[in-house]
Protein backbone atom coordinates (compact mmCIF):
# COMPACT_ATOMS: atom_id res chain seq x y z
CA UNK A 1 0.00 0.00 0.00
CA UNK A 2 1.44 3.78 -0.95
CA UNK A 3 1.85 5.79 2.20
CA UNK A 4 1.45 9.30 1.87
CA UNK A 5 3.65 12.31 3.89
CA UNK A 6 2.83 14.47 6.68
CA UNK A 7 1.57 17.32 4.07
CA UNK A 8 -1.90 15.17 4.05
CA UNK A 9 -2.85 15.95 7.99
CA UNK A 10 -3.05 19.15 7.71
CA UNK A 11 -6.69 18.67 6.78
CA UNK A 12 -7.53 16.09 9.42
CA UNK A 13 -5.31 17.80 12.69
CA UNK A 14 -7.14 21.41 11.80
CA UNK A 15 -9.55 20.12 13.47
CA UNK A 16 -7.88 19.68 16.92
CA UNK A 17 -4.82 22.03 16.36
CA UNK A 18 -4.73 25.84 17.23
CA UNK A 19 -1.37 25.75 14.73
CA UNK A 20 -0.52 23.78 11.47
CA UNK A 21 1.15 20.79 12.77
CA UNK A 22 2.41 19.93 9.50
CA UNK A 23 5.12 22.22 9.73
CA UNK A 24 6.17 21.97 13.28
CA UNK A 25 9.10 19.55 14.13
CA UNK A 26 8.19 16.82 16.25
CA UNK A 27 11.26 14.48 18.12
CA UNK A 28 10.46 10.51 17.27
CA UNK A 29 11.03 8.64 20.82
CA UNK A 30 12.23 5.43 18.97
CA UNK A 31 15.10 7.27 16.71
CA UNK A 32 15.74 10.58 18.44
CA UNK A 33 15.25 12.28 14.89
CA UNK A 34 13.58 15.76 14.75
CA UNK A 35 11.67 16.65 11.94
CA UNK A 36 8.39 18.70 10.32
CA UNK A 37 5.23 16.11 10.59
CA UNK A 38 5.22 17.13 6.97
CA UNK A 39 8.01 14.99 6.52
CA UNK A 40 6.45 11.79 8.54
CA UNK A 41 5.28 9.26 6.39
CA UNK A 42 1.58 8.68 6.66
CA UNK A 43 -0.11 5.31 6.10
CA UNK A 44 -3.70 6.14 5.58
CA UNK A 45 -6.67 3.54 5.87
CA UNK A 46 -10.49 3.49 7.03
CA UNK A 47 -9.34 2.42 10.03
CA UNK A 48 -7.47 5.02 10.90
CA UNK A 49 -4.23 7.24 9.92
CA UNK A 50 -0.92 5.93 11.20
CA UNK A 51 2.05 8.23 11.34
CA UNK A 52 5.68 6.93 11.17
CA UNK A 53 8.90 8.42 11.61
CA UNK A 54 10.48 8.67 8.24
CA UNK A 55 13.73 7.55 9.64
CA UNK A 56 12.90 4.30 11.67
CA UNK A 57 9.36 3.69 10.90
CA UNK A 58 8.03 3.70 14.43
CA UNK A 59 4.94 4.90 15.40
CA UNK A 60 4.82 8.21 16.00
CA UNK A 61 0.73 9.36 16.06
CA UNK A 62 -1.87 7.87 15.37
CA UNK A 63 -6.02 9.36 14.25
CA UNK A 64 -8.76 7.71 14.31
CA UNK A 65 -12.51 9.27 13.67
CA UNK A 66 -15.66 8.19 13.73
CA UNK A 67 -18.51 10.12 13.52
CA UNK A 68 -18.54 12.53 16.59
CA UNK A 69 -15.56 11.30 18.38
CA UNK A 70 -12.08 11.70 17.65
CA UNK A 71 -8.64 9.52 19.09
CA UNK A 72 -5.43 11.56 18.70
CA UNK A 73 -2.80 9.51 20.02
CA UNK A 74 1.35 10.85 20.03
CA UNK A 75 2.99 8.12 21.39
CA UNK A 76 5.79 8.17 19.84
CA UNK A 77 6.26 11.88 19.71
CA UNK A 78 8.65 12.54 22.99
CA UNK A 79 7.89 16.64 22.44
CA UNK A 80 6.74 18.76 19.47
CA UNK A 81 7.87 22.17 18.87
CA UNK A 82 4.96 24.88 19.04
CA UNK A 83 5.47 28.23 17.64
CA UNK A 84 4.37 30.73 19.18
CA UNK A 85 3.59 34.18 16.92
CA UNK B 1 -22.05 22.94 7.49
CA UNK B 2 -23.11 19.88 5.99
CA UNK B 3 -24.99 19.71 2.43
CA UNK B 4 -26.07 16.74 -0.03
CA UNK B 5 -23.37 17.24 -3.43
CA UNK B 6 -25.86 17.04 -6.91
CA UNK B 7 -24.10 14.07 -8.77
CA UNK B 8 -22.47 12.54 -6.13
CA UNK B 9 -23.71 8.58 -4.98
CA UNK B 10 -21.26 7.77 -3.25
CA UNK B 11 -20.98 4.08 -5.01
CA UNK B 12 -23.34 1.01 -4.25
CA UNK B 13 -23.52 -0.04 -0.78
CA UNK B 14 -26.07 -3.60 -0.59
CA UNK B 15 -27.76 -4.71 2.72
CA UNK B 16 -27.25 -8.48 3.85
CA UNK B 17 -29.73 -9.78 6.78
CA UNK B 18 -26.66 -11.93 7.71
CA UNK B 19 -24.39 -8.64 8.27
CA UNK B 20 -23.75 -7.61 11.71
CA UNK B 21 -25.44 -4.17 12.26
CA UNK B 22 -23.57 -1.09 10.18
CA UNK B 23 -21.93 -3.24 8.22
CA UNK B 24 -21.89 -3.34 4.44
CA UNK B 25 -21.60 -6.34 1.97
CA UNK B 26 -18.54 -6.43 -0.21
CA UNK B 27 -17.08 -8.99 -2.80
CA UNK B 28 -13.53 -7.71 -2.92
CA UNK B 29 -11.27 -8.25 0.13
CA UNK B 30 -9.97 -4.45 0.77
CA UNK B 31 -6.35 -4.07 2.44
CA UNK B 32 -5.94 -2.00 5.83
CA UNK B 33 -2.41 -1.42 6.80
CA UNK B 34 -0.76 0.36 9.82
CA UNK B 35 2.15 0.50 8.15
CA UNK B 36 4.54 -0.86 5.29
CA UNK B 37 4.16 -4.40 4.66
CA UNK B 38 6.87 -6.49 6.30
CA UNK B 39 8.54 -9.13 3.82
CA UNK B 40 9.02 -12.39 5.57
CA UNK B 41 11.02 -14.71 4.35
CA UNK B 42 9.55 -18.79 5.77
CA UNK B 43 12.80 -19.62 5.74
CA UNK B 44 13.60 -17.33 8.55
CA UNK B 45 9.95 -17.32 9.71
CA UNK B 46 8.86 -18.09 13.70
CA UNK B 47 5.80 -18.52 15.08
CA UNK B 48 5.85 -18.82 19.20
CA UNK B 49 3.51 -19.05 21.99
CA UNK B 50 5.39 -17.35 25.22
CA UNK B 51 4.27 -17.96 28.78
CA UNK B 52 5.55 -17.16 32.03
CA UNK B 53 7.19 -20.76 32.14
CA UNK B 54 8.60 -20.41 28.92
CA UNK B 55 8.50 -20.15 25.45
CA UNK B 56 7.28 -22.79 22.42
CA UNK B 57 8.78 -21.99 18.90
CA UNK B 58 7.57 -23.52 15.88
CA UNK B 59 9.85 -23.34 12.83
CA UNK B 60 8.17 -22.81 8.92
CA UNK B 61 8.17 -26.67 8.62
CA UNK B 62 6.98 -27.53 11.79
CA UNK B 63 4.13 -25.46 11.79
CA UNK B 64 3.06 -26.99 8.38
CA UNK B 65 3.45 -30.02 9.61
CA UNK B 66 0.95 -29.71 12.10
CA UNK B 67 -2.81 -30.77 11.80
CA UNK B 68 -4.61 -28.33 9.44
CA UNK B 69 -8.06 -27.70 8.84
CA UNK B 70 -10.23 -25.57 6.14
CA UNK B 71 -12.37 -22.77 7.67
CA UNK B 72 -15.18 -21.42 5.95
CA UNK B 73 -16.51 -18.06 7.58
CA UNK B 74 -17.84 -14.59 7.41
CA UNK B 75 -15.18 -12.02 8.19
CA UNK B 76 -16.06 -8.60 9.96
CA UNK B 77 -14.01 -5.48 9.38
CA UNK B 78 -14.58 -2.74 12.07
CA UNK B 79 -14.51 -0.11 8.69
CA UNK B 80 -18.12 -1.23 7.97
CA UNK B 81 -17.19 -4.09 5.39
CA UNK B 82 -18.17 -7.38 5.49
CA UNK B 83 -17.22 -10.58 3.53
CA UNK B 84 -19.26 -13.63 3.52
CA UNK B 85 -18.28 -17.21 3.20
CA UNK B 86 -14.55 -16.82 3.18
CA UNK B 87 -12.38 -19.49 2.90
CA UNK B 88 -9.24 -20.18 4.66
CA UNK B 89 -7.20 -22.77 5.56
CA UNK B 90 -4.97 -22.70 9.63
CA UNK B 91 -3.74 -24.47 12.38
CA UNK B 92 -6.46 -24.41 15.17
CA UNK B 93 -5.32 -22.43 18.07
CA UNK B 94 -6.53 -25.63 20.43
CA UNK B 95 -3.81 -27.90 18.29
CA UNK B 96 -1.55 -24.73 18.95
CA UNK B 97 -2.39 -24.48 22.96
CA UNK B 98 -2.21 -28.36 23.38
CA UNK B 99 0.86 -28.84 25.64
CA UNK B 100 1.09 -24.77 26.99
CA UNK B 101 0.43 -24.51 30.29
CA UNK B 102 -0.54 -20.87 31.64
CA UNK B 103 -2.14 -18.91 34.57
CA UNK B 104 -2.82 -16.04 32.13
CA UNK B 105 -6.19 -15.47 30.93
CA UNK B 106 -5.49 -13.04 28.11
CA UNK B 107 -3.09 -12.77 24.88
CA UNK B 108 -1.70 -10.51 23.09
CA UNK B 109 -0.55 -11.19 19.37
CA UNK B 110 2.27 -9.92 18.03
CA UNK B 111 3.65 -9.33 14.59
CA UNK B 112 6.30 -9.14 12.70
CA UNK B 113 6.33 -5.30 12.10
CA UNK B 114 5.04 -4.19 15.56
CA UNK B 115 1.18 -4.83 15.32
CA UNK B 116 -0.38 -6.07 18.28
CA UNK B 117 -3.81 -6.75 19.51
CA UNK B 118 -5.20 -8.43 22.30
CA UNK B 119 -7.91 -11.42 22.76
CA UNK B 120 -8.75 -12.90 25.88
CA UNK B 121 -7.42 -16.67 25.64
CA UNK B 122 -11.11 -18.21 26.23
CA UNK B 123 -12.27 -16.47 22.48
CA UNK B 124 -9.23 -18.09 21.27
CA UNK B 125 -9.84 -21.72 22.03
CA UNK B 126 -12.67 -24.39 21.33
CA UNK B 127 -12.52 -23.72 17.64
CA UNK B 128 -12.50 -20.07 17.59
CA UNK B 129 -9.68 -19.13 16.27
CA UNK B 130 -6.86 -20.60 13.92
CA UNK B 131 -3.11 -19.34 12.13
CA UNK B 132 -4.14 -19.27 8.59
CA UNK B 133 -1.73 -19.60 5.96
CA UNK B 134 -3.69 -19.76 3.11
CA UNK B 135 -6.69 -18.28 1.45
CA UNK B 136 -8.88 -19.40 -1.20
CA UNK B 137 -7.12 -21.93 -1.50
CA UNK B 138 -3.63 -19.87 -2.41
CA UNK B 139 -0.45 -19.15 0.21
CA UNK B 140 -1.27 -16.36 2.24
CA UNK B 141 0.23 -13.17 0.38
CA UNK B 142 1.59 -10.12 2.13
CA UNK B 143 -0.46 -7.59 1.99
CA UNK B 144 -2.53 -10.16 3.28
CA UNK B 145 -0.68 -10.97 6.35
CA UNK B 146 0.73 -13.85 4.72
CA UNK B 147 3.00 -16.29 5.52
CA UNK B 148 0.87 -16.39 8.39
CA UNK B 149 -2.24 -14.74 9.81
CA UNK B 150 -3.73 -15.22 12.97
CA UNK B 151 -8.10 -15.26 12.41
CA UNK B 152 -10.28 -14.92 15.02
CA UNK B 153 -13.98 -14.72 12.87
CA UNK B 154 -16.66 -13.84 15.10
CA UNK B 155 -14.51 -10.73 16.35
CA UNK B 156 -13.78 -7.77 14.14
CA UNK B 157 -11.05 -8.08 11.80
CA UNK B 158 -8.59 -5.78 13.34
CA UNK B 159 -8.06 -8.77 15.86
CA UNK B 160 -7.14 -11.54 13.34
CA UNK B 161 -3.36 -9.89 13.23
CA UNK B 162 -1.79 -10.03 9.82
CA UNK B 163 2.04 -11.35 9.89
CA UNK B 164 1.62 -13.15 12.96
CA UNK B 165 4.70 -13.95 14.91
CA UNK B 166 4.22 -14.90 18.47
CA UNK B 167 0.78 -14.82 21.14
CA UNK B 168 2.45 -13.77 24.48
CA UNK B 169 0.20 -14.67 27.52
CA UNK B 170 -0.28 -11.77 30.17
CA UNK B 171 -2.18 -11.54 33.69
CA UNK B 172 -4.49 -8.69 32.36
CA UNK B 173 -6.56 -7.61 29.11
CA UNK B 174 -3.86 -4.95 28.08
CA UNK B 175 -4.41 -3.37 24.74
CA UNK B 176 -2.96 -3.80 21.56
CA UNK B 177 -1.89 -1.12 18.69
CA UNK B 178 -5.49 -0.11 17.74
CA UNK B 179 -7.48 -0.46 21.15
CA UNK B 180 -4.59 1.77 22.71
CA UNK B 181 -5.49 4.59 20.26
CA UNK B 182 -9.51 4.36 19.92
CA UNK B 183 -10.61 0.53 19.13
CA UNK B 184 -12.64 -1.53 21.38
CA UNK B 185 -10.73 -3.84 24.26
CA UNK B 186 -13.02 -6.76 23.17
CA UNK B 187 -14.75 -6.16 19.78
CA UNK B 188 -18.08 -7.93 18.91
CA UNK B 189 -19.79 -7.19 15.73
CA UNK B 190 -23.05 -7.95 17.26
CA UNK B 191 -22.77 -6.07 19.55
CA UNK B 192 -21.10 -3.25 17.72
CA UNK B 193 -18.28 -2.81 19.86
CA UNK B 194 -16.47 -0.76 17.80
CA UNK B 195 -14.70 1.79 19.80
CA UNK B 196 -13.98 2.82 23.18
CA UNK C 1 10.12 32.29 16.27
CA UNK C 2 9.29 35.58 16.28
CA UNK C 3 7.48 37.52 12.56
CA UNK C 4 7.58 34.30 11.05
CA UNK C 5 5.27 34.59 8.08
CA UNK C 6 1.72 32.62 8.34
CA UNK C 7 -0.45 31.22 6.04
CA UNK C 8 -4.52 31.95 6.54
CA UNK C 9 -6.28 30.14 9.25
CA UNK C 10 -8.11 27.42 7.65
CA UNK C 11 -12.04 26.36 8.47
CA UNK C 12 -14.42 24.69 6.28
CA UNK C 13 -15.96 26.90 3.65
CA UNK C 14 -18.72 26.14 0.63
CA UNK C 15 -17.88 26.25 -2.37
CA UNK C 16 -19.34 26.97 -5.95
CA UNK C 17 -18.18 25.35 -9.44
CA UNK C 18 -17.75 28.58 -11.18
CA UNK C 19 -16.36 26.41 -14.14
CA UNK C 20 -14.90 23.07 -15.44
CA UNK C 21 -12.82 22.82 -18.38
CA UNK C 22 -10.61 20.49 -19.63
CA UNK C 23 -7.03 20.37 -18.39
CA UNK C 24 -5.70 17.10 -19.92
CA UNK C 25 -7.01 14.04 -21.51
CA UNK C 26 -7.86 12.93 -18.03
CA UNK C 27 -7.82 16.30 -15.66
CA UNK C 28 -10.38 18.61 -15.42
CA UNK C 29 -9.43 22.90 -14.33
CA UNK C 30 -12.08 23.72 -11.75
CA UNK C 31 -12.67 26.95 -11.00
CA UNK C 32 -14.17 27.32 -7.95
CA UNK C 33 -15.53 30.68 -5.87
CA UNK C 34 -15.49 30.20 -2.21
CA UNK C 35 -17.34 32.26 0.71
CA UNK C 36 -15.30 33.64 3.33
CA UNK C 37 -11.81 32.00 1.45
CA UNK C 38 -8.98 34.00 3.61
CA UNK C 39 -6.48 33.43 0.61
CA UNK C 40 -4.24 31.25 0.04
CA UNK C 41 0.20 30.77 -0.06
CA UNK C 42 1.44 29.24 -3.34
CA UNK C 43 1.61 25.57 -2.89
CA UNK C 44 -1.14 25.05 -0.15
CA UNK C 45 -3.95 22.42 -0.58
CA UNK C 46 -7.57 21.69 0.58
CA UNK C 47 -9.71 18.94 1.38
CA UNK C 48 -12.83 18.43 -0.62
CA UNK C 49 -15.83 16.72 0.62
CA UNK C 50 -18.75 15.34 -0.95
CA UNK C 51 -22.00 14.10 0.52
CA UNK C 52 -24.29 11.29 -0.57
CA UNK C 53 -28.45 11.99 0.01
CA UNK C 54 -27.74 9.01 2.37
CA UNK C 55 -25.43 10.77 4.42
CA UNK C 56 -21.97 8.89 3.11
CA UNK C 57 -19.01 11.49 3.09
CA UNK C 58 -16.04 11.11 0.86
CA UNK C 59 -12.77 13.47 1.97
CA UNK C 60 -10.04 13.81 -0.90
CA UNK C 61 -7.11 16.50 -0.51
CA UNK C 62 -6.04 19.26 -3.52
CA UNK C 63 -3.47 21.12 -4.19
CA UNK C 64 -4.35 24.53 -5.02
CA UNK C 65 -3.02 25.82 -8.63
CA UNK C 66 -3.58 29.26 -7.80
CA UNK C 67 -2.90 31.29 -4.81
CA UNK C 68 -3.04 35.11 -3.56
CA UNK C 69 -5.25 36.93 -0.64
CA UNK C 70 -8.98 37.18 -0.16
CA UNK C 71 -10.39 39.11 -2.94
CA UNK C 72 -14.10 39.98 -0.55
CA UNK C 73 -17.47 37.44 -0.31
CA UNK C 74 -16.11 35.18 -2.39
CA UNK C 75 -12.66 34.53 -4.03
CA UNK C 76 -11.91 32.86 -6.86
CA UNK C 77 -9.72 29.23 -6.10
CA UNK C 78 -8.63 27.34 -8.86
CA UNK C 79 -7.66 23.07 -8.66
CA UNK C 80 -6.90 21.26 -11.36
CA UNK C 81 -7.65 17.42 -10.73
CA UNK C 82 -6.75 14.16 -12.32
CA UNK C 83 -9.29 11.53 -12.91
CA UNK C 84 -7.33 8.31 -10.55
CA UNK C 85 -9.01 5.24 -12.24
CA UNK C 86 -11.83 3.13 -9.64
CA UNK C 87 -11.40 6.30 -7.78
CA UNK C 88 -14.23 7.84 -5.47
CA UNK C 89 -13.89 11.67 -5.43
CA UNK C 90 -11.72 12.83 -8.52
CA UNK C 91 -14.04 11.00 -11.28
CA UNK C 92 -16.94 13.38 -9.62
CA UNK C 93 -14.86 16.29 -10.03
CA UNK C 94 -13.21 15.65 -13.56
CA UNK C 95 -16.98 14.00 -15.04
CA UNK C 96 -19.71 15.14 -13.27
CA UNK C 97 -19.07 18.40 -11.36
CA UNK C 98 -20.57 21.41 -13.61
CA UNK C 99 -21.03 25.08 -12.95
CA UNK C 100 -23.35 25.95 -10.24
CA UNK C 101 -22.48 22.72 -8.45
CA UNK C 102 -21.96 23.10 -4.72
CA UNK C 103 -19.02 21.44 -2.87
CA UNK C 104 -17.66 21.79 1.04
CA UNK C 105 -13.86 22.45 1.48
CA UNK C 106 -11.63 22.61 4.58
CA UNK C 107 -8.20 25.47 3.95
CA UNK C 108 -6.06 26.68 3.07
CA UNK C 109 -3.97 23.72 4.59
CA UNK C 110 -0.01 23.13 5.36
CA UNK C 111 2.19 25.70 5.60
CA UNK C 112 5.29 23.49 5.06
CA UNK C 113 4.87 22.81 1.05
CA UNK C 114 4.89 26.34 0.45
CA UNK C 115 6.46 29.71 -1.32
CA UNK C 116 5.50 32.81 -0.86
CA UNK C 117 7.65 35.76 -2.67
CA UNK C 118 9.44 37.89 -0.68
CA UNK C 119 7.35 41.05 -0.82
CA UNK C 120 3.85 38.84 0.28
CA UNK C 121 5.99 36.56 2.63
CA UNK C 122 6.65 40.44 4.63
CA UNK C 123 2.81 41.54 3.76
CA UNK C 124 1.40 38.15 4.57
CA UNK C 125 2.70 38.42 8.41
CA UNK C 126 1.70 41.93 8.90
CA UNK C 127 -1.86 41.07 7.59
CA UNK C 128 -1.93 38.09 10.36
CA UNK C 129 -0.59 39.76 12.83
CA UNK C 130 -3.66 42.72 11.99
CA UNK C 131 -6.30 39.87 11.25
CA UNK C 132 -6.81 38.60 15.01
CA UNK C 133 -4.02 37.56 16.40
CA UNK C 134 -4.06 38.40 20.16
CA UNK C 135 -0.87 39.50 19.25
CA UNK C 136 -1.84 42.26 17.61
CA UNK C 137 0.56 44.57 19.42
CA UNK C 138 3.31 43.66 17.25
CA UNK C 139 4.30 46.50 14.74
CA UNK C 140 6.16 45.33 11.81
CA UNK C 141 9.29 47.55 11.17
CA UNK C 142 11.38 46.98 8.77
CA UNK C 143 13.53 44.61 10.52
CA UNK C 144 11.12 42.48 11.35
CA UNK C 145 9.94 42.29 7.96
CA UNK C 146 13.07 41.27 6.77
CA UNK C 147 13.54 38.72 9.13
CA UNK C 148 10.09 37.20 8.17
CA UNK C 149 11.14 37.17 4.28
CA UNK C 150 14.04 35.51 5.70
CA UNK C 151 12.23 32.69 7.15
CA UNK C 152 10.01 32.19 4.17
CA UNK C 153 12.97 31.21 2.72
CA UNK C 154 12.72 34.15 -0.30
CA UNK C 155 16.09 35.53 -0.65
CA UNK C 156 17.29 36.36 -3.93
CA UNK C 157 20.43 34.85 -3.36
CA UNK C 158 18.61 31.07 -3.13
CA UNK C 159 17.56 29.79 -6.34
CA UNK C 160 14.35 27.51 -6.13
CA UNK C 161 14.07 23.86 -7.73
CA UNK C 162 10.40 23.00 -8.51
CA UNK C 163 10.48 18.96 -9.64
CA UNK C 164 7.10 17.48 -11.00
CA UNK C 165 5.58 14.38 -11.46
CA UNK C 166 2.45 14.16 -13.21
CA UNK C 167 -0.30 16.08 -11.69
CA UNK C 168 2.04 16.90 -8.87
CA UNK C 169 2.99 19.84 -11.03
CA UNK C 170 -0.07 21.76 -9.98
CA UNK C 171 0.96 23.17 -6.29
CA UNK C 172 4.74 23.73 -8.13
CA UNK C 173 2.94 25.67 -10.99
CA UNK C 174 1.25 27.71 -8.29
CA UNK C 175 4.59 28.60 -6.83
CA UNK C 176 5.85 29.16 -10.69
CA UNK C 177 2.56 31.53 -11.00
CA UNK C 178 3.12 33.28 -7.89
CA UNK C 179 7.14 34.06 -8.27
CA UNK C 180 6.10 35.01 -12.04
CA UNK C 181 3.30 37.68 -10.76
CA UNK C 182 5.47 39.42 -8.42
CA UNK C 183 8.19 39.54 -10.66
CA UNK C 184 10.35 38.18 -8.06
CA UNK C 185 14.34 38.13 -8.54
CA UNK C 186 14.49 34.39 -7.29
CA UNK C 187 15.96 32.29 -9.86
CA UNK C 188 13.25 29.43 -10.22
CA UNK C 189 13.37 25.98 -13.08
CA UNK C 190 10.93 23.57 -12.77
CA UNK C 191 11.69 19.49 -14.49
CA UNK C 192 8.35 18.34 -15.25
CA UNK C 193 8.25 14.60 -15.61
CA UNK C 194 4.98 14.09 -17.75
CA UNK C 195 3.59 11.03 -20.48
CA UNK C 196 2.86 13.04 -23.23
CA UNK C 197 2.47 16.54 -24.46
CA UNK C 198 -1.22 15.58 -23.99
CA UNK C 199 -0.87 15.44 -20.70
CA UNK C 200 0.95 18.35 -19.72
CA UNK C 201 -0.80 20.66 -17.03
CA UNK C 202 -0.41 24.42 -17.88
CA UNK C 203 0.98 24.10 -20.66
CA UNK C 204 0.34 27.88 -22.18
CA UNK C 205 0.93 29.47 -18.62
CA UNK C 206 4.04 27.69 -18.09
CA UNK C 207 5.53 28.85 -21.70
CA UNK C 208 3.86 32.12 -20.87
CA UNK C 209 5.94 32.37 -17.29
CA UNK C 210 9.26 31.08 -19.34
CA UNK C 211 9.19 34.17 -21.14
CA UNK C 212 8.15 36.93 -18.21
CA UNK C 213 10.77 38.86 -16.76
CA UNK C 214 11.21 36.74 -13.29
CA UNK C 215 13.72 34.43 -14.06
CA UNK C 216 12.31 31.20 -14.54
CA UNK C 217 13.60 27.86 -16.69
CA UNK C 218 11.27 25.24 -17.79
CA UNK C 219 12.69 21.26 -18.58
CA UNK C 220 10.86 18.75 -19.69
CA UNK C 221 11.18 14.92 -19.59
CA UNK C 222 8.05 13.18 -21.72
CA UNK C 223 8.19 9.49 -20.81
CA UNK C 224 5.67 8.01 -22.92
CA UNK C 225 5.17 10.03 -25.74
CA UNK C 226 7.32 13.47 -27.05
CA UNK C 227 6.28 16.07 -29.05
CA UNK C 228 7.34 15.72 -32.91
CA UNK C 229 11.20 17.23 -33.72
CA UNK C 230 11.61 16.48 -29.40
CA UNK C 231 15.87 16.19 -29.17
CA UNK C 232 15.54 13.19 -27.07
CA UNK C 233 12.85 10.09 -27.25
CA UNK C 234 10.73 9.47 -24.38
CA UNK C 235 11.31 7.67 -21.37
CA UNK C 236 11.53 7.47 -17.81
CA UNK C 237 13.24 10.62 -15.86
CA UNK C 238 16.50 9.56 -15.11
CA UNK C 239 19.33 10.36 -12.54
CA UNK C 240 21.61 11.89 -15.12
CA UNK C 241 18.67 14.03 -16.36
CA UNK C 242 17.96 14.96 -13.47
CA UNK C 243 21.59 16.35 -12.63
CA UNK C 244 21.58 18.13 -15.74
CA UNK C 245 18.14 19.97 -15.40
CA UNK C 246 18.52 21.12 -11.84
CA UNK C 247 20.17 23.81 -9.30
CA UNK C 248 23.41 22.12 -8.54
CA UNK C 249 23.49 21.48 -4.91
CA UNK C 250 26.79 23.87 -4.49
CA UNK C 251 24.20 26.54 -5.36
CA UNK C 252 21.88 25.38 -2.67
CA UNK C 253 18.62 25.53 -4.49
CA UNK C 254 15.82 25.28 -2.09
CA UNK C 255 13.89 22.02 -3.92
CA UNK C 256 10.46 21.50 -4.00
CA UNK C 257 9.20 18.03 -4.87
CA UNK C 258 5.37 16.56 -6.15
CA UNK C 259 4.63 13.57 -7.59
CA UNK C 260 3.67 9.67 -6.94
CA UNK C 261 4.91 8.35 -3.78
CA UNK C 262 7.68 6.14 -6.12
CA UNK C 263 8.45 9.54 -8.11
CA UNK C 264 8.73 11.66 -4.97
CA UNK C 265 11.33 9.09 -3.42
CA UNK C 266 13.22 8.25 -6.16
CA UNK C 267 13.71 12.23 -6.91
CA UNK C 268 14.78 12.67 -3.33
CA UNK C 269 17.19 9.70 -3.08
CA UNK C 270 18.64 10.94 -6.10
CA UNK C 271 18.64 14.67 -4.90
CA UNK C 272 20.34 13.44 -1.33
CA UNK C 273 23.55 11.22 -3.84
CA UNK C 274 23.83 14.68 -5.78
CA UNK C 275 24.64 16.04 -2.43
CA UNK C 276 21.88 18.30 -1.50
CA UNK C 277 20.99 18.75 1.82
CA UNK C 278 17.83 16.97 3.38
CA UNK C 279 16.91 20.05 4.96
CA UNK C 280 16.82 21.98 2.31
CA UNK C 281 14.45 19.53 0.27
CA UNK C 282 10.66 19.45 1.08
CA UNK C 283 8.00 16.90 -0.70
CA UNK C 284 4.99 16.16 -0.92
CA UNK C 285 3.37 12.88 -2.13
CA UNK C 286 -0.02 12.24 -3.25
CA UNK C 287 -2.62 9.56 -3.79
CA UNK C 288 -5.77 11.24 -3.52
CA UNK C 289 -8.70 9.03 -5.13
Amino acid sequence: MDHLDGNALAGPLADYFAFDVTEARARCNGCGEVAEFARALVFASPAGTVVRCSSCDHVLATLVEAGERAWLGLSGVSALEVRRA
Amino acid sequence: MSFVTRGFGGGSRDRDDRLPPGQTLVQDFPVLSAGPTPEVDTGEWEFRIITEAGTHRWSWDEFNALPSEDIATDIHCVTHWSKLGTSWRGVSLDTLFENVESQFDYVMARSYGGYTTNVPLDELLDGQAWVATEFDGEPLDPEHGGPARLLVPHLYFWKSAKWVRSLVMMPRDDPGFWEQNGYHLHGDPWQEERYW
Amino acid sequence: MIGRPSVPRSGWHAAVVVSSTAETRTAARLELEIEGWPGNAAGQHLDVRLTAPDGYTATRSYSIASSGPATGDATRVVLAVDRVPGGEVSPYLVDVARAGDRLEVHGPLGAFFVWQPAADAAEAAGVADAAGSADAAADPDAAEAATAADAAGAPAARPVQLIAGGSGVVPLAAMAQAHGDAGDATPFRMLYSVRSPADLFFAAELQRLVAAPAPFRLDLVYTRATPEGWPVGPGRLTRDALEAAVFAASETPRVFVCGSTGFVERVASWLIELGHDARDIRTERFGGT
